[in-house]
């Protein structure tokens, strides 16, 4: 029954492994994707941030199922941790920083009232 | 791969020789020295991307540590002592010059065909004392690093001769800046009235840097650990003295970077990192005049365990690498010393 198990596993574990390396990737082709396209700072680091840590993220787990049980799987594992320490920390200081710095977010034009306000007004 | 007429790793080759030529223009154009100091270490980056792809493991790991970590660190220490922005250059015509410039490239380009392929075996590099150095590790060392044995104890005079220039380098810096001891450390005289009054807020946002102190407290030791692991490991894989020192060095930076410089001049004082500069020379220097009193010749490693020169070998590698590490660490320590103890009360508002 174990065997069987370990047997299946063999097997399953390049699906899984490849199903996680591919979202990885298609996680930070977004995220490269995001950093082009928003309009500003704040948007831009959001997209980056976000995506980066869940990427590397998924990427380094696919890499660690395709590898086993092995040494290679620990380093990797403790890439992973620091990683995950390290990259959000990052995210968090470049917007700190531009905080600090006074950069104020662009809040995009102020569109026309929600028409139950405006009704509300009129009423007034 | 996919019918193409180049392998994968050619193809990745191009592609990052692509993106470094496209960060070397870019550095050349942009005219913020904020943005061209990181312009620097994404290339750095890129060529260890590079050297990963052609097998140069070490020499990627020397890349990574020293010209994306440490030189990006020094220049945003020495950007600080200058001015942020360079002024636009009119716009003229050196004619002499791009001459100069094509003449030289286009000198280069016709020198690289009389180049060997890469990978040649019969290439002058791979055939003769390479190929001597390669057959010889295995039954001489007994190290599968053939890099550290190369480093460490073929050519242990070059790198004597390297730490020395270290050493040199870093001397010369302290010469001219300082070692961040002085007691008058202050900003420049022509620092705007601006910047001296955000100093003075400084104490009032040192909350802002929770999340940072927090992480960064977590992450020192962890590199501090990973430094001595490739040190220690050097032998078996990749890295060695030179990478385990700036390793070692980018994590009193980082401490310093986040709780200031004053507590990092608490735990590592410039004075002892002054004379790690010189202890480290002294160590390598030392195991080669052991190895003169013990019989042997200069630096020749064997003699330190006569019953089996292999073990001598280790032996030797190991104490010449900690004098590598000694020195690389404390003169890289002393020079962002140098650099951000002149400028003592660094602020937010400063970067």
């Amino acid at each position: 029954m174990m065997q069987e198990a370990l047997h299946y596993w063999e097997f399953v574990r390049h699906f899984i492994a490849g199903f996680m390396l591919l979202s990885g990737v298609g996680f930070m082709l977004i995220g490269s994707f995001g950093v082009l396209r928003l309009p500003e700072f704040y948007a831009r680091i959001h997209a980056a941030g976000i995506t980066d840590t869940l990427a590397t993220t998924l990427l380094l787990g696919g890499l660690i199922v395709e590898s086993g049980w092995t040494q290679t799987s620990l380093k990797l594992a403790l890439v992973g941790v620091f990683l995950f320490l390290t990259s959000p920390t990052s995210t968090h200081a470049m917007i700190n920083a531009a905080h600090q710095a006074g950069l104020k977010p662009r809040l995009g034009t102020v569109k026309s009232k929600h028409p139950r306000d405006e009704r509300e007004e009129a009423e007034d | 791969m996919f019918g193409l007429p180049v392998d994968i790793f050619t193809f990745i080759d191009l592609i990052v020789l692509t993106m470094l030529v496209v960060v070397g223009i870019g550095v050349v154009r942009v005219n913020k020295l904020f943005a061209a100091v990181m312009l620097f270490g994404v290339y750095s980056l890129l060529s260890a991307v590079w050297f990963v792809s052609l097998d140069a493991v070490d020499v990627a790991f020397t890349e990574a540590a020293v010209g994306a970590g440490i030189s990006t660190v020094l220049m945003l220490g020495a950007m600080l002592l200058t001015s942020r922005q360079v002024d636009k250059t009119p716009p003229a015509r050196h004619w002499i010059a791009l001459f100069v410039v094509i003449a030289t490239g286009a000198a280069l380009m016709y020198a690289t065909l009389d180049m060997p392929g890469f990978g040649d075996p019969n290439s002058p590099a791979n055939s003769y004392l390479g190929l001597q150095y390669l057959q010889k590790t295995g039954p001489d060392m007994e190290l599968p690093n053939v890099v550290t044995a190369v480093l460490a104890a073929y050519r242990g005079y070059d790198t004597f001769g390297e730490t020395t220039v270290i050493l040199t380098a870093g001397l010369g810096v302290m010469l001219i800046l300082g070692i961040g001891v002085s007691g008058n450390a202050q900003a420049p005289d022509n620092a705007d009235p601006k910047k001296v009054k955000a100093r003075s807020t400084l104490h009032a946002m040192d909350h802002h840097h929770l999340v940072l102190s927090v992480i960064s407290k977590l992450m020192i030791p962890i590199v501090l650990i990973f430094g001595f692991y490739v040190h220690w490991h050097g032998d078996f894989s990749a890295g060695g003295g030179f990478q385990a020192g700036v390793i070692l060095a980018s994590a009193m930076i980082l401490y310093a970077l986040i709780f200031g410089i004053k507590a990092a001049q608490r735990a590592i004082p410039p004075k002892v990192a002054q004379i790690g500069a010189a202890l480290g020379v002294m160590i390598y220097g030392g195991t080669g005049v052991v190895s003169v009193l013990m019989g042997g010749k200069f630096l020749d490693y064997a003699v330190f365990h006569p019953e089996h020169a292999a073990h001598g070998q280790h032996y030797g590698i190991m104490a010449v690498e900690l004098g590598v590490l000694v020195t690389v660490s404390s003169v890289m320590l002393s020079i962002f010393y140098g650099f951000a103890g002149r400028y003592r009360d660094l602020g937010d508002k400063d970067w």
